[in-house]
């Protein structure tokens, strides 16, 4: 595998992700971005593996693992705050001002 | 521990101690007025009890014939690096002569104390105030180093202030409390600084080391040795009310007259001539000190002198005597005769606290006489008095035994001890002429001693009587309880110059002797002055020509019959204004310093500096600043996610840019 190809999209994929959370109000939508953060950054950590060694390939599978539990968790509070408010923008989540 | 019954000094202080914590805790628990009798046993009990305890310690320090003091060190007080200052009291000749004063004139004024205070409802506290004093004034007297002298030094001035404002329900008598409690303040700033300074020039604060080092750490003469001593006098000038801090001592016949004789007269006004003459190594390496001490004791000594003579009341006239007395002493051992300040403390504790007394019993009776008609007339002031012999014919006869005394007639306690000051500032007077005029000082005021003290006997004790037709007959002798002490101090005024017939008269100058190991280390640094015997007699020729023409021009002068009682008094004219105000010094004090000190400090220390730049500036100020930052970085809480994440986004880019940059 080519390294800079990779690490190419691997920068693309992450600045969708932090552009989908800083302009999307969905939840669920800045969640997937998120995510999509991560699996960038697991990207990253692959290719780079061919160069630095096995370690890279291992802590992907930790950040999986992490991913797959904040998704629980996230998921959840979504599911909660729907349940609250019937929505899931963010802009009426704003109790954290007072 | 020298094994003999001088081991037993810490009991004289217990004792006292003792007595006030029991005193102490009646007077908390508000007993029945029948324990009065306990408060008494306890009150004059300790006393009694200690002044045995220090007769057998002089009986047993006099047989060791102890050149050097005996120190009992208890325990390590403030060790502090090179600063080691240990618990320790000091038996020697100095000491013990004030041990007994303290303990034996205290003795006698507890018991007069018993009748005088019998109706007072705060009995049990005046007496645990009364022992606690004695406690103090022993530690003054015994401690070993600076120290330990300045808690008793400032233990006395407490007990003074507590017994000066002990009627504290008179807005008048609290104000005496607080001014004299003032006045020795500023005086205790110079014996604070002076204690610092020895310390820094001789490494020690122990008596014995700083006497011994002192001579060689110091320069004699020096700037050094004339400050720490000027500073000590400082702390003596209000401590024993000298020029210019006396003005505290007339005001504190507020309190009950068996304290002003115990504190303001006999014992703790007496603190700074021992201090002076415990120094006295200290004060003949300085000989401007010296002089600026028996000066200012001469100028006070006549100073005081002429306001005692226009006074009415007779405490206050009483009060002054006592302050030109003082200046005396302050002569006596500025002029480097210790032993004649020490001997003349001693004769002046017994006549001037059996004046005390007695003017104690004349305003109980007094007191009681106008408390049986329910009047409200002044019982202190002379000219309510007048032909009292014929109903206190004690009180009367012993008095003019003490005024004798103090007028200097022979051969009366006074005229050795007055004398021998006097002749020992003649003597310095060959060597430094300033002497002659501090000689002359005290020779006037010998003369005006002698003048208002028989007028004070004249206006109370003879003449007719002006205490009214319905009071007359309730005028009556006091008790035994009180009379009995006066009977012994009567004694004690007459005969106390025994204790030290100088030379002249072919008498042993036993107190003076005895002194010596205390004394001749300053002594050896002062030149001798010998005097010829012819002008010896000369001057006490002198002397007693000076009080025989006081008393009989007293007695020619001052009409009695012309006058009128208090209430009905014309106001004086001219001189007898000035005096009878005292030389205008509170006036003039209040107008230089206390009003000035006032407005500055209400004015620029409390509505500038405390109001505005301690509570504006900075206690407020900074509460301000925060809640001005935080107003202006409310807006960066907007509660939006959003908001939040592009910060965090920026923050980051930030970091990274720094980092690879």
């Amino acid at each position: 595998m080519l390294l800079s190809p990779a690490l190419a999209i691997s920068a693309v994929l992450f600045t969708l992700g932090v552009a989908g959370v800083l302009l999307r109000r969905n939840a669920i939508v800045i969640f997937m971005c998120v995510e999509l953060m991560l699996n960038a950054v697991n990207l990253t950590f692959v290719a780079l593996a061919q160069r630095l060694g096995m370690g890279g390939q291992i802590f992907v599978f930790f950040v999986m693992a992490v991913a797959a539990a904040e998704a629980g968790v996230g998921l959840a509070i979504i599911l909660a705050v729907f349940r609250h408010k019937q929505s899931v923008s963010l802009q009426n989540m704003n109790l954290l001002k007072d | 521990m020298t094994g003999t019954a001088v081991d037993l000094i810490w009991i004289a202080p217990a004792l006292a101690l003792l007595g006030f914590v029991l005193n102490g805790t009646l007077a908390f628990v508000r007993p029945p007025p029948t324990a009065k009798t306990l408060v008494s046993i306890i009150g004059a009990g300790v006393l009694l009890a200690a002044f045995g305890v220090s007769i057998t310690v002089f009986r047993a320090f006099a047989d060791l014939h102890a050149e050097a003091p005996v120190v009992f060190r208890y325990w390590s007080w403030i060790p502090v690096g090179t600063l080691q200052v240990d618990f320790a009291l000091q038996v020697d000749q100095l000491s013990t002569v004030m041990l007994l004063v303290v303990t034996g004139v205290g003795s006698l004024i507890h018991l007069f104390s018993i009748g005088y205070m019998k109706e007072d409802p705060g009995y049990a506290r005046y007496f645990a105030y009364l022992n606690l004093f004695v406690f103090f004034m022993l530690v003054l007297v015994l401690g070993a180093s600076f120290p330990v002298m300045f808690v008793g030094w400032e233990g006395v001035g407490l007990c003074s202030y507590l017994l000066i404002g002990f009627w504290f329900s008179v807005q008048a008598n609290a104000d005496a409390g607080r001014k004299a409690f003032i006045m020795n303040r500023i005086g205790d700033f110079g014996f604070m600084v002076a204690m610092f300074m020895i310390f820094w020039s001789t490494g020690s604060l122990d008596f014995d080391a700083v006497f011994t080092h002192a001579p060689g750490a110091l320069v004699p003469g020096g700037s050094a040795i004339t400050a720490i001593t000027l500073l000590l006098f400082l702390g003596c000038t209000g401590k024993s009310a000298q020029i210019p801090l006396y003005t505290w001592l007339p005001d504190a016949m507020a309190g009950p007259t068996p304290v002003s004789a115990l504190i303001h007269a006999a014992t703790m006004v007496t603190a700074g001539v021992y201090l002076v003459a415990r120094c006295n190594v200290l004060f003949a390496m300085a000989p401007l000190s010296s002089a600026v001490v028996a000066g200012v004791g001469a100028l006070t000594a006549l100073f005081a002198a002429t306001i005692a003579l226009k006074q009415w009341d007779i405490k206050r006239v009483l009060a002054y005597s006592t302050i030109s007395q003082l200046g005396y002493m302050f002569l006596g051992v500025g002029t480097g005769a210790i032993s004649a300040g020490i001997f003349h403390l001693t004769t002046h504790a017994f006549f001037k606290a059996l004046l005390f007394l007695g003017s104690g019993s004349v305003i109980y009776a007094m007191h009681h006489a106008y408390h049986a008609t329910h009047s409200h007339e002044d019982a202190q002031d002379m000219r309510n008095m007048g032909g009292l012999a014929r109903y206190l014919p004690w009180t009367t006869a012993l008095m003019w035994i003490a005024t004798l005394a103090i007028a200097g007639i022979p051969p009366l306690s006074g005229f050795f001890s007055k004398d021998e000051i006097l002749t020992a500032a003649f003597a310095r007077s060959t060597a430094n002429p300033a002497w002659l005029v501090f000689w002359a000082f005290g020779l006037a005021a010998a003369l005006l001693t002698a003048f208002y003290m028989t007028r004070l006997m004249l206006y109370t004790f003879h003449g007719p009587n002006r205490t009214g037709e319905k009071e007359r007959e309730h005028l009556h002798e006091a008790p035994w309880i009180m009379t009995g002490p006066l009977l012994v101090l009567g004694i004690l005024s007459a005969a106390g110059g025994l204790l030290s017939v100088p030379a002249l008269y072919r008498g042993s100058a036993r107190l003076h002797h005895w002194l010596e190991p205390v004394t001749q280390p300053g002594a050896a640094m002062v030149p001798e002055t010998p005097l010829s015997t012819t002008t010896e007699w000369m001057l006490v020729g002198v002397a007693v020509l000076v009080a025989v023409v006081g008393i009989v021009g007293a007695w020619r002068l001052l009409k009695p019959e012309e006058l009128v009682p208090a209430r009905s008094a014309p106001a004086e004219r001219g001189l007898a204004r000035i005096l009878r105000n005292a030389w205008y010094v509170n006036e003039i004090y209040d107008a230089l310093i206390v009003r000035p000190l006032t407005w500055f400090s209400t004015e620029v220390l409390w509505k500038r500096v405390d109001q505005r730049l301690i509570d504006g500036a900075t206690v407020n100020g900074v509460a301000r600043g925060a809640r001005a930052l935080g107003w202006a970085n409310r807006w960066l809480q907007t509660g939006q996610v959003g908001v939040y994440v592009a910060v965090f986004v920026v923050g980051v880019l930030l970091i990274i840019w720094r980092s690879v940059g």
